[in-house]
């Protein structure tokens, strides 16, 4: 496989997924917001109507929350079962099969361009102002990025030698619903755990989000290293596994 | 001349379970130490091809032709033995792996084409050419589900054989579409060896295969049987497969090769 090749076989194959997942919907693209609004006005409601949070501008603290939530979990599924769901293009066609779970990261991260714009047109609603913190946002995110890309090359080759991996996945994404700052905030969760709390790098891409777009200001030095470090050997790890398993592939598909 | 491929005693071993995909398999396994018993898909293959020639691979269901163009493709790594490869290899497996029938025609044949490792430079001058070749003008707008099945496999054949490689690995798909359009396929695929590229050929002998193929290879439960110039290698063949050979019929094994256990 030649270098010149590598980005034109990602993108189309990115453009593949976005153009099978929109074509035969009449609604298209507005599907990928429907979700988060709709989860947006039911915590909203309960959290403002019934329990009474006094977290201010909550539809657009839940967004924050909510939607890099449903981009990880959402791209680490996806993910996973990227390998084992092509078998024709690991076992008959000399592609890097490394590219399988980097496309279903990339292309969830199409759809959350789509959904952060709900997010911008929030902060203009509530009439936020909009600082050179922003400037973080590319960071934080390219940090995430890695971090998913490492665990879904480890999750996704796993998978193909183990078919239950994609029930694990499933329940810790059930799981980590209540380990997001998404409905609750993170003043809330005692001192004595909020270290170790920052360390889940959903969590911490969660508050380092609420820190530039609620908070106006640059995210806590601490965060931004337990997220540098858990993304590095994530993807370190994530290489590590895949290139371990990767000649079983073709036996196991 | 010089080597195009070279292979040293190669040997794939596959195991009867296929693969443990199931948790409690897995930990079975794991906690009896037993591992699963194998047999030899490919035994102690060796040959050499050099620039200019070309390769058939004959032999019945199940003998290990398959097996064998994934390893040459790189796809599976062989137990034991090496193999050598010079240039860039292309597949011609499995037509059309990736199409989606709700993309346009365009639009499949870009994705398969970078699939199958052109660049974008080379879609962009040879899209007229592959469209002009499988004989779609017209069509290429149109999602690939209201293509016939006839429609599908001349595109995927055309993006296929335009993506050239200095070896390209043939499995099976020679009887693509009506004759005339199989005898413009031949042609292709005569001119790209004219060309220098190798080709290695799954496939029924006939006389189309004896004119792409100067070699070929016999195997028979994953050993070699034979291997010499295309001639030689098809007599011995068809005259074993026809019963005329009660020698050879006697003397080869009607199983593969186990994995002592």
């Amino acid at each position: 496989m030649r270098r010149s090749n590598l980005s034109f076989v990602l993108a189309e194959l990115i453009l593949k997924d976005f153009r099978v997942r929109y074509r035969n919907m009449s609604l298209g693209v507005f599907w990928s917001l429907l979700n988060p609004l709709t989860m947006m006005a039911i915590l909203t409601f309960v959290f403002t109507k019934v329990f009474e949070s006094r977290i201010p501008h909550y539809p657009l603290y839940v967004l924050c929350g909510l939607i890099p939530y449903n981009f990880f979990t959402l791209s680490w599924v996806t993910g996973t079962v990227s390998i084992s769901e092509n078998p024709p293009l690991v076992k008959r066609v000399p592609m890097q099969t490394a590219l399988l779970p980097l496309v279903s990261v990339l292309s969830n991260t199409l759809h959350l361009c789509i959904q952060l714009l709900l997010v911008f047109a929030l902060v203009l609603w509530y009439g936020l102002p909009v600082t050179w913190h922003y400037l973080w946002l590319p960071v934080i995110w390219s940090l995430e990025l890695l971090f998913i890309y490492g665990l879904t090359l480890a999750s996704s080759s796993l998978h193909v030698l183990i078919r239950d991996v994609r029930y694990v996945v499933e329940s810790v994404n059930l799981v980590l619903f209540w380990l997001v700052p998404i409905f609750y905030s993170f003043a809330m969760v005692p001192q004595k755990y909020r270290s170790l709390y920052e360390f889940n790098p959903v969590a911490a891409l969660v508050l380092a989000t609420q820190h530039v777009i609620l908070g106006h200001r640059s995210p806590p030095q601490a965060l931004m290293w337990k997220m540098t470090v858990v993304s590095a050997v994530f993807m370190g790890l994530g290489a590590f596994v895949f290139f371990r398993l990767k000649r079983r592939f073709y036996r196991y598909l | 001349m010089s080597e195009v491929i070279r292979a040293e005693h190669l040997s794939v071993v596959y195991r009867s379970r296929g693969s443990r995909k199931l948790l409690r398999q897995y930990l079975q396994d794991r906690l009896t130490g037993r591992l699963a018993e194998g047999f030899y898909a490919l035994h102690d293959i060796s040959f050499t091809i050099s620039r200019g020639e070309s390769l058939a691979v004959l032999g019945a269901n199940g003998a290990g032709k398959s097996t064998l163009l994934a390893v040459l493709a790189g796809l599976l790594e062989p137990d034991a033995g090496r193999i050598v490869v010079d240039g860039r290899v292309a597949t011609l497996m499995e037509l059309g792996s990736g199409f989606h029938p709700d993309l346009t025609g365009w639009e499949n044949l870009r994705l398969y084409a970078a699939i199958l490792g052109m660049s974008r430079g080379e879609v962009r001058n040879q899209a007229e050419k592959i469209v002009d070749f499988a004989e779609l003008q017209g069509y290429m707008d149109q999602p690939l589900r209201t293509f016939s099945s006839g429609m599908v496999l001349r595109l995927a054949f055309a993006v296929a054989v335009h993506a050239a490689g200095d070896v390209i690995l043939i499995d099976e798909i020679l009887a693509v579409g009506d004759a005339a359009f199989q005898k413009k396929c031949h042609r292709r695929l005569a001119e790209m060896r004219q060309q220098g590229a190798t080709l290695v050929c799954v496939s029924h002998v006939s006389g189309m295969l004896e004119t792409l193929c100067s070699h070929a290879i016999w195997l028979h439960h994953g050993r070699a049987v034979r291997f010499g110039p295309y001639r030689d290698v098809t007599s011995a063949y068809t005259a074993f497969m026809n019963g005329t050979d009660r020698h050879l019929w006697d003397a080869l094994p009607d199983s593969p090769v186990r994995t002592s256990a």
